[in-house]
Formats: structure tokens, C-alpha cells, sequence
């Protein structure tokens, strides 16, 4: 279980990744926390030519407050968000899921952007990039675009990302006052991915819900918002009734496959499970339910 | 023996192999550099079932780095297949079995047909694992699909045969029988008839297997390091392979990072390289990646059991059937052994008059079976424990009360269970008091009677909480012998080497305590070589929870030879009589008399052959002595187990939240050692019943080929485990020692079945295969809720 031969090149700064991207191409992959990467290398399933190893580049690591919203940089390790007191302050969700990815030792190494670009449909930060309405920034020789996270996210393992492009950075709203969130999933173990996970913001206004932001993990091929299931909580609040007919939509909303470790059917329900968990979470967390 | 020292038998002392292992210097295969070394990377199967036209090696021959390139048509005329029978059966057994057995010798590399996803039929040899690896992606063959037998079920009446021999893919057949088992079934008042299915699943240590050879020109000798709990069983098949003196070949099996079972018998990888290594005259290294390892390192557990059981109005149950299949893949390592363990362990502690059992070991195109902690006991506790709840619950009794009715008393050792062991002899469980450790276990879980109001009360609030049983024995220490020689020199230490063969179980400490006890000498000056064939001439290893026993006994027997010389010396040189001489903290001195002694490193110096000896006439030179311990029969070692679960309904999904073992190994020489022993076992059996599977699909692939799939339970997974230990020492040995290196894996997957129908009575839960799986609980709830409704 060794890769290929193959060559890496170590660009020192932004400038330098984006042009070795532009001159390689689909030839190159770039190397971020190197967690889904490096296995796929290993069993040769990925064979790419060139890796544009990021890690040198210290600058695309960091999280500032930038006044409505947090800027994060690609490069930004998992664990560096879940310890960030601005991350759990001005964006609990983005905290809270990411205490949920995997084991620590994968989270000192997985990056933000790596989770992002690699779009795998059950990792835990496109379901939260989505409810949290974020924008990724990229970058290319050919310029800078920002493409919000509804349009990001393609197909399994597939973004909006041209070859020549890098995913920069997260740019994640600040949670509005009156908000309160909740990140669950369920997974056969703990840490793996996940069977079924929950991203949940609702903002309230005098109890009632005002703004209702529900993403799934786990249960299609991308993560995505479950705006039937919004709706309802949104019209109808958190009561038990209201939150048992989100479940339910939710469940038949999605199309999830089935699995060694699930079934459609199983993921479906756990689906409607999470959002239960999720909603009433985030409820009891905003002191509207107890 | 005199007290003048503290015994070392029954203390915690601190494993001494850990200073090496917890600083990261312990060294494995993994580790090995020779000047000139070469890798080796292997062409497996990607089918499973199919006929060998051609192999094109030429592209990989070429390729950069490449030293050499073979497959399995230029090797068949140079190495013999390993015997099917790695192990022997003796003469009791099999009259006692009436078995039939054929057990396919496997060709090192097929030549011929392909026949399980993972078996090798080419490989490379090159500068590094890279270009090996390079190298071997570049070699073609050509196949012929055959159709794919992928269940011991599907094979019984498959037209296709994994072994053109072998008509039925049947490899052999066992029988055994005791009492009347048809006249009364006819006579039980009540018949409980189950089909069971235990899974497969399988050892997965944490350091893969690995091979390291070097091979000596000057001395026509080879040394192998090899992973593996069998290192003199790998000297004899590679001997044997490359027609050298067993002399001339040294096994060594360095830090070994767990076996379980899984490296218990020869590979064809371990006389590969080591072969190659000769043919090249250069030192080759293999090392099984995680991927090589799910697909071809040996798999275990699959029996497919149908069981009939005869009871009466008070539970007591007068007889079983017992007819199962065996998966054993494309090849059976060792023989029938695991179909034998299966049938002699099925009754348990239980006072069974009738019992039969029909057996028969199937070929598959499944990667092959072999002993995995446990070894064939897990497979039939788990069809037993299940049947006694099933039974509770037909008579409306609590199942811990059917286990007190069924089991055996005290009193009743020892209980001769009338059928043969695997060693021949009769059974016998030599002692126990099995209905006292369920008590204790029950205890362990906050008492019966307090958790079945617990039950009732949470089951009020919607809540479903469970109480599992599972309750086993295991015959321990098994045959045919262990080596150990036993040499003092004129530094005075006590040197042990055996041929136990260990892969973290802390033999080196366990091994020295023993010795110091026997010779009263510090642990300290005890130095202990293992798994070396180069230090004990004929050796057994370190399989089926034997070496506690076994290696005791060797190295008791050996001291005992050289102690007779010590005490020869001494009395010659202290002018004594030898019935007045004591062994005392490194010395041997007359009793009573503590000025009148001499060290252990003076007699040595005494023993010495040579012109200034002081050794008396008769006695020959040196302090030196071997010997082969070769057991009565095995010892008993028994546990019962306790655990609570709680179902989310919703989710389906089972929390443990108290599992409790009491389990029984006679005297325990290292308390703290034999705690993790056990506390290991269960974490696996916790994997097994939960987590871990390996999974194939109707064609014969393997789905589960990495650990994204496969799922080995983590730290997070495992729920708070409390393990008791009580200590009926065996009659059978004069240490009174039992073993207990596989008995935690066997219950935990029955354990957690029996909990989870427990917990879901009133749905009418049953679950008769493993492993247990939320998405399965939750279709139960679904079923009980709709015919509820």
C-alpha cells in the first residue's frame, strides 16, 4: 500500500500554489491536511502526478474577526477551529461540529478547506457551511471568486472548483443575536462518518422562530439544506407536533444510499431522528423549550 | 520450597518488556534493516474463484528496481505446499469423532486456480516496497471466472468445487455423540429448534504479520524473523520446504504487536521469503500491509449451527443436537482443530446427560479459517446461552435461573463431560464452582433481583433496558508439550528460554516470576529468552491459552533436573547432606544453619567441567538442563458474564452500560497481567458482537478491505468493563495454574444478543446471529410495534 511515484512541490506562498496550479493543472492535486488524500494515495485509487503540498503556506492559516463575519483560511486545522474562543463565541455551530469530526489526531491535521474541497457527503463541514449561508473564497492566476456554499457542493466528492483553482477561505456570518444552534450525527462508531448528522441554526424572536437553517450530512451525495423541514419549524415552532412533521419531512426529503454499515431506509429515518435531536437542542440551548 | 523469599506467583509485578515497548524501542519485523536488503510485494487475487491461464511477468521484470518477478508455474516444481494438517489429531480423538477428514495441503503460490479474493499468484522482488509495488501493479494474468462458492451453506450443494477432490467441498466430517441423543428428544416434554449464525470476523492485531530472511552462505543457515506465535512450527516448514536441517534454520520472533490466533500456524509468505532470501543470497523483507492483512491473514468464527434442545417444565435441559458447518474458506490451517473445539465446548458448565453433534467443515472461496481467540467457543456459546434464553423465556423463568438449574455443582467435580478432548483424552473439568461465579457476576451488576425492578420501572417511562448472561468454560494448556531449558552459569543468573512465543502478554515477566519462585532467587536474576529457536531445540508456541501452563511446567521440569545437580554440588562442597540443603534468596544453604550456604553463582563455578570442579563423582558438569512438559490434559479455566444495555428506540442503537466477567484461571501468576488479558479479550468480543465484520458479497468479495469499513472498535466504543477474578487452582499441574488468554472474546457477543432481547421482550426480540446491529434492532421495533397494532 504505497503510491506511485510522484512528484511534490512545496510552494512557500499563495502566489506561487496558484501558479504551479495553473501550469499542472488536472495533473496535480494540492495536499492540505492530507486525511482522505493520503489513504486514497496509498491504495492508488487517487494518481495524481503532482502534489502541491500546502502546509508550507502559513498564511492561508487563520481565523479573524472581520466585523459581520469570521474569515477563516484554508489552511486552518480542525483543531485550531474547535479551540478558537471567537469560533465558539461568534459561530457555535462551526465549534460544535467540529468537535464531531473524527478523533483528535485526524482534527490536529484535517484543515477546513480540505473537508470543503473534498465534498465528501458525509463529513460534518458542508452540512454547516450550508446552514450558516458561508461564502468560499477561491483562487486562481486568473483571479478571485466567491461562490456561496448553496452552489458549491456538486456531487459526491465534486465541487464548483475549476482545476486551476484553490479553495482560500471560509467566510462564515457571524451568528445572529437571538440564535441558538445544535450539531448532532450518529455514526456506528464513534468518530466515523456519519449514518446521519444535523447542522440546525434557528434564530428566535419572542420564542417564535424567525430564521430556521436545517443541513444534512450523511444521507445524499452532497450534504444540503432541508427547507421543507425549515419551513415547518419556521410556520409552525418547536413544539413536539411541529418538530415530529420537520422529521418527518426531512426523512422523505432525502435520498440517501444504501451501505455496508446502512440502508436507505435506515439513514431516511435517522434523518428525521437528527433533526428531532437537533431542533429541540437548539430550542432548549435558546431557553425557548425546556 | 523455603520462605525465605517473598513468592513471586500472585503479585502485579511490573512487566518488564513494557520499559522497551512504552519508550517506542521495542523492535517488530517492521523495524528490520540488513545491509542489502530487498522487498517484497505480492499479486493477490482479485477473484474469487477462478482458473490460472497465464501470468505475464514480463512488464514487471523490466521494470525499474526490479530484482526478480515469479509466479505460481516457477515455483510449483521448487516448493512443496504446506500440509494441510499443521496440527495432528491423536488416536482418542479420533476414535471418539469418527471423523473424516481431508484437509487441502495449500501450494505456497497457486499455479493452477485462484480461490479466495486475496491468495497470491505472483510477486515481485525489488530495491523497495515502492517499486515492488510498482512493479506489481504491472503483471497481467489471465483467468477464467469459475463460479463462486460463497457461503458453507451455498457449498454444500454446489456443483462447483474449490478443491476438485474434495466432492461436496466437504474437508472433513465429525461426529460425537453422548448418551441417547434421539430417544430423548423424543422424550422431552418441551424442543427448542433454532438456526444460529455466527459471523465472521477475525483477529486483527495491531502490527500486521512480516517477514524478515537472511540466509548465511559460509554456514548454508538461515535466520527468519517472522511475526508470528509459532516460530518452531516455522522452522519445520521451512526446512521442510527448502530440505535443510532444522539446525540450520533459526526462527526468531522479535516484539510481535498481537496475534490473537491470527499468526498461530505457517503462511505461505513466511516460507516465501525465506526462500527467497536463500535463492538470492541477499536478506528479503514482507510486510502484510492493512489491506493484505483483512484479505488474507487467516479469517475466523462463520459457523452456521441448527440446534435442537430438549428440556422440561423446570427448565432442565436433557439433551442437545447439534449440527453445524464450518466456514473454513479456501484452506483450514489447522486441520479440523477449531470444528473439534466447537463440539467439545457446546454444553459449558451445564449437566448435560445426551448430547450429538454433526459437523461438517466446508470449503468456500472465502479467505481461509483459522483459531482466533476463542477458537470455535465463541461460535457455540453463543448458539447455548441464546438457546437457555429462549428456553427461560418458553417457561416464563428468569434466564438466570434456568443457568443455576442446568449447571454443574461443585460436588459434582471433577465431571467427567463423556467426550473426548482434542488431546485424546476423556473430558474431565477438573475444578470450578461455575453457579458461584454467575452469582458474583450477578452481584457485578448490582444484584438480579434489584435490576429486574430497575427494568420494570424504566420500562414504565418508555425506557428498555436489558440483562444479558453468558456463561462458558474452556479447556486450557493443551499439548503436546512445551520445551524450556534451564542453565545457571558462572554468573550466577537463571537463564530460561522456552518455546512460548509471545505477542505482548508479558511472558517475559510472567515466565521470570515463575522461575524465581522455583529457584528463590530475585526476579532480577532471572534472565528470560523466548520465541528463538535457537535456544530450545523442540518448542510449541504460543497458541490456544497453553503457555502459562505449558511453559510453567517446562520450565519446572527443567529445574528440576539441573536443581538435583545444584544440590549434588553443594552438599559436596558444604560437606552436607543433600535432604538438609534449601534453596534461599540465591543461595543453597543447609536449613538451620544460615552461616553454612554458598550462592548459586559458587556452584555454578563448581559445576564447571575442568581440573579445579568440585562437583561429586557421578555428577556430570554444567548446570544445564531441558525438558519437554508434555501435559496430562488441558485445565479448566470458566467465567460468567454480566451486562446491562439500554436500546434507544429510536435510533436502534445498543448502549452497554455495565459489563461485568468473573472469570476463573486457577492460580494467577500476575494479577495485573491477567486483568488486561481478559479486559482485551472482552473489547474484542465487544468488536466482534457489535462492530467488526468481515463481509462478503454473492460473488465472493470481500467488502471490507480497509478499516473504513471494517470496524474495530475504539477506546470511545468500549463501555466500563469490571473484571473479577477468583482462583480454583487446577489439580492437574503443581502450580495450579489454568490458562486465560482467550476466555474474555468468548462471551461478549452472546452477552450483548442476550441483553438486547432481554431489553426488547415485550417485542418479541429474537436475535440469532451476530453481529448485532441497530438498523436490525430497529426493524424489531417495528415488527413488534406493528403486530401490536
Amino acid at each position: 500500500m504505497k503510491p506511485p511515484l510522484l512528484d511534490i512541490l512545496t510552494p512557500s506562498s499563495l502566489a506561487e500554489a496558484l501558479s504551479l496550479l495553473s501550469e499542472h493543472g488536472d495533473e496535480a492535486r494540492p495536499l492540505a491536511g492530507g486525511q482522505s488524500l493520503v489513504p486514497l494515495l496509498n491504495f492508488r485509487m487517487s494518481r495524481p502526478a503532482i502534489l502541491i503540498d500546502l502546509n508550507q503556506i502559513a498564511d492561508l492559516a487563520y481565523i479573524k474577526d472581520a466585523g459581520d463575519y469570521i474569515a477563516i483560511g484554508a489552511m486552518t486545522r480542525e483543531r485550531s477551529i474547535e479551540d478558537s474562543d471567537l469560533v465558539r463565541k461568534e459561530a457555535p455551530l462551526l465549534q460544535e461540529a467540529t468537535t464531531q469530526i473524527a478523533h483528535l489526531p485526524i482534527r490536529n491535521r484535517g484543515t477546513i478547506g480540505g473537508s470543503l474541497a473534498n465534498a465528501d457527503p458525509a463529513a460534518e463541514y458542508p452540512a454547516v457551511v450550508l446552514a450558516l449561508e458561508c461564502e468560499l473564497v477561491v483562487q486562481s492566476v486568473r483571479g478571485e471568486r466567491r461562490i456561496k456554499a448553496a452552489a458549491f457542493f456538486e456531487d459526491v466528492l465534486t465541487t464548483a472548483l475549476e482545476p486551476d483553482e484553490l479553495l482560500t477561505e471560509i467566510i462564515v456570518p457571524k451568528a445572529p443575536s437571538g440564535s441558538s444552534s445544535a450539531f448532532v450525527e450518529i455514526a456506528r462508531r464513534h468518530g466515523d462518518f456519519a449514518l446521519a448528522g444535523i447542522a440546525a441554526q434557528i434564530t428566535f424572536a419572542n420564542s417564535a422562530p424567525t430564521d430556521v437553517r436545517l443541513a444534512v450530512c450523511g444521507a445524499g451525495t452532497t450534504a444540503s439544506r432541508l427547507t421543507a423541514a425549515e419551513e415547518i419549524i419556521q410556520r409552525d415552532g418547536v413544539g413536539p407536533e411541529a418538530i415530529k412533521a420537520a422529521s418527518e419531512a426531512a426523512a422523505s426529503a432525502v435520498d440517501p444510499m444504501s451501505d455496508l454499515h446502512a440502508s436507505a431506509d435506515y439513514r431516511r429515518r435517522l434523518t428525521g431522528v437528527m433533526i428531532g435531536q437537533a431542533v429541540e437542542k437548539a430550542a432548549q440551548r435558546a431557553g425557548v423549550i425546556s | 520450597m523455603a520462605d525465605t523469599m517473598p513468592s513471586y506467583i500472585g503479585r502485579s509485578v511490573v512487566r518488564r518488556e513494557d520499559n522497551r515497548l512504552l519508550k517506542g524501542a521495542g523492535t517488530f519485523v517492521g523495524d528490520m534493516k540488513l545491509e542489502g536488503m530487498v522487498h517484497v510485494a505480492i499479486v493477490r487475487s482479485q477473484q474469487a474463484h477462478a482458473r490460472i491461464n497465464s501470468v505475464d511477468l514480463e512488464a514487471a521484470r523490466n521494470a525499474d528496481g526490479v530484482v526478480l518477478a515469479l509466479a505460481g508455474a516457477e515455483l510449483k516444481d521448487v516448493l512443496p505446499p504446506i500440509s494441510g494438517m499443521q496440527v495432528a489429531a491423536p488416536k482418542g480423538w479420533r476414535d471418539g469423532m469418527d471423523p473424516h477428514i481431508d484437509i487441502p495441503d495449500q501450494t505456497l503460490v497457486p499455479y493452477d486456480k485462484l480461490r479466495y479474493v486475496g491468495e497470491p499468484y505472483a510477486l515481485v522482488v525489488a530495491g523497495d516496497r515502492y517499486m515492488a509495488e510498482d512493479a506489481a501493479e504491472l503483471i497481467e494474468g489471465d483467468f477464467d471466472p469459475l463460479p463462486p462458492i460463497a457461503s458453507a451453506e451455498a457449498a454444500l450443494d454446489a456443483e462447483a468445487l474449490v478443491h476438485d477432490h474434495l466432492p461436496g467441498n466437504i474437508a472433513a466430517t465429525l461426529h460425537a455423540k453422548k448418551g441417547e441423543g434421539e430417544a430423548a428428544l423424543e422424550a422431552a416434554p418441551h424442543r427448542l429448534k433454532r438456526r444460529y449464525y455466527h459471523h465472521r470476523y477475525a483477529a486483527m492485531p495491531m502490527e500486521c504479520r512480516g517477514v524478515v530472511a537472511e540466509y548465511d552462505s559460509r554456514t548454508d543457515s538461515i535466520t527468519v524473523w517472522s511475526s508470528t506465535q509459532v516460530v518452531h512450527w516455522v522452522r519445520r516448514e521451512v526446512a521442510n520446504a527448502l530440505d535443510m536441517p532444522e539446525e540450520r534454520v533459526r526462527v526468531v520472533a522479535p516484539d510481535v504487536g498481537g496475534g490473537f490466533g491470527g499468526k498461530g500456524h505457517v503462511y505461505p509468505e513466511d516460507i516465501l521469503i525465506a526462500y527467497l532470501a536463500k535463492r538470492l543470497d541477499r536478506p528479503v523483507k514482507w510486510l502484510e500491509d492493512r489491506h493484505e492483512h483483512l484479505l488474507n491473514a487467516a479469517h475466523s468464527r462463520d459457523n452456521l449451527f441448527d440446534i435442537e434442545v430438549g428440556y422440561d417444565d423446570d427448565g432442565r435441559i436433557s439433551v442437545v443436537k447439534n449440527y453445524f458447518l464450518v466456514d473454513s474458506g479456501a484452506y483450514s490451517p489447522v486441520g479440523a482443530a477449531i470444528a473439534g473445539n466447537s463440539i467439545a465446548h457446546f454444553m459449558g458448565p451445564y449437566d448435560i446427560p445426551h448430547y450429538e453433534a454433526d459437523c461438517k467443515v466446508m470449503m468456500t472461496n472465502r479467505t481461509p479459517n483459522a483459531p482466533y481467540r476463542g477458537a470455535g467457543r465463541p461460535e457455540v456459546a453463543f448458539a447455548m446461552e441464546r438457546s437457555i434464553d429462549l428456553i427461560a423465556n418458553e417457561l416464563g423463568l428468569d434466564p438466570a435461573e434456568v443457568r443455576f438449574r442446568n449447571m454443574i455443582q461443585p460436588e459434582q467435580m471433577p465431571y467427567a463431560v463423556g467426550l473426548p478432548y482434542r488431546d485424546g483424552v476423556m473430558i474431565e473439568y477438573d475444578s470450578g464452582d461455575y453457579p458461584e461465579a454467575l452469582r458474583k457476576a450477578l452481584d457485578g451488576i448490582g444484584g438480579l433481583d434489584e435490576f429486574r425492578s430497575r427494568q420494570k420501572a424504566a420500562l414504565a417511562e418508555g425506557r428498555y433496558l436489558g440483562l444479558g448472561l453468558g456463561c462458558y468454560v474452556e479447556g486450557t494448556g493443551i499439548g503436546p508439550f512445551e520445551g524450556a531449558t534451564v542453565k545457571i552459569d558462572s554468573s550466577g543468573k537463571v537463564m530460561v528460554a522456552t518455546g512460548a512465543c509471545p505477542q505482548g502478554q508479558g511472558h517475559e515477566t510472567a515466565f521470570a516470576q515463575v522461575a524465581a519462585d522455583i529457584w528463590n532467587v530475585p526476579i532480577e536474576d532471572v534472565v528470560v529468552t523466548l520465541a528463538d529457536t535457537s535456544h530450545v531445540t523442540m518448542g510449541y508456541g504460543t497458541i490456544a491459552s497453553r503457555s502459562a501452563v505449558t511453559a510453567s511446567g517446562a520450565i519446572k521440569d527443567s529445574s528440576d533436573k539441573v536443581k538435583e545437580k545444584v544440590f549434588a554440588i553443594a552438599a559436596n562442597v558444604l560437606e552436607a547432606s543433600e535432604s538438609d540443603l534449601e534453596l534461599r534468596n540465591g543461595s543453597v544453604g543447609v536449613k538451620g544453619v544460615p552461616e553454612m550456604s554458598m550462592t548459586l553463582k559458587e556452584v555454578a563455578r563448581a559445576a564447571l567441567p575442568g581440573w579445579i570442579h568440585q562437583r561429586p563423582e557421578g555428577i556430570e558438569a554444567g548446570l544445564e538442563g531441558t525438558a519437554y512438559y508434555e501435559p496430562p490434559t488441558v485445565t479448566w479455566a470458566y467465567a460468567a458474564n454480566a451486562a446491562i444495555v439500554e436500546i434507544d428506540a429510536q435510533t436502534g442503537v445498543v448502549k452497554i452500560e455495565n459489563y461485568v466477567e468473573v472469570h476463573d484461571a486457577g492460580t494467577l501468576i500476575n494479577p495485573g497481567i491477567a486483568d488486561g488479558q481478559v479486559r482485551g479479550g472482552l473489547v474484542q468480543g465487544i468488536g466482534g458482537g457489535l462492530f467488526e465484520e468481515l463481509f462478503y458479497d454473492e460473488h465472493g468479495q470481500l467488502m471490507t478491505g480497509s478499516f473504513m469499513d471494517y470496524l474495530l472498535p475504539t477506546a470511545s466504543d468500549i463501555p466500563p468493563i469490571n473484571v473479577i477474578h477468583t482462583e480454583t487452582p487446577s489439580p492437574r499441574n503443581s502450580f495450579g495454574f489454568k490458562g486465560l488468554g482467550e476466555g474474555g472474546a468468548i462471551a461478549p457477543p452472546v452477552v450483548i444478543a442476550n441483553a438486547v432481547c432481554d431489553a426488547l421482550k415485550s417485542f418479541g426480540a429474537e436475535l440469532n446471529s451476530t453481529p448485532v446491529r441497530a438498523e436490525q434492532i430497529l426493524n424489531i421495533i417495528d415488527a413488534g410495534v406493528a403486530a401490536a397494532e
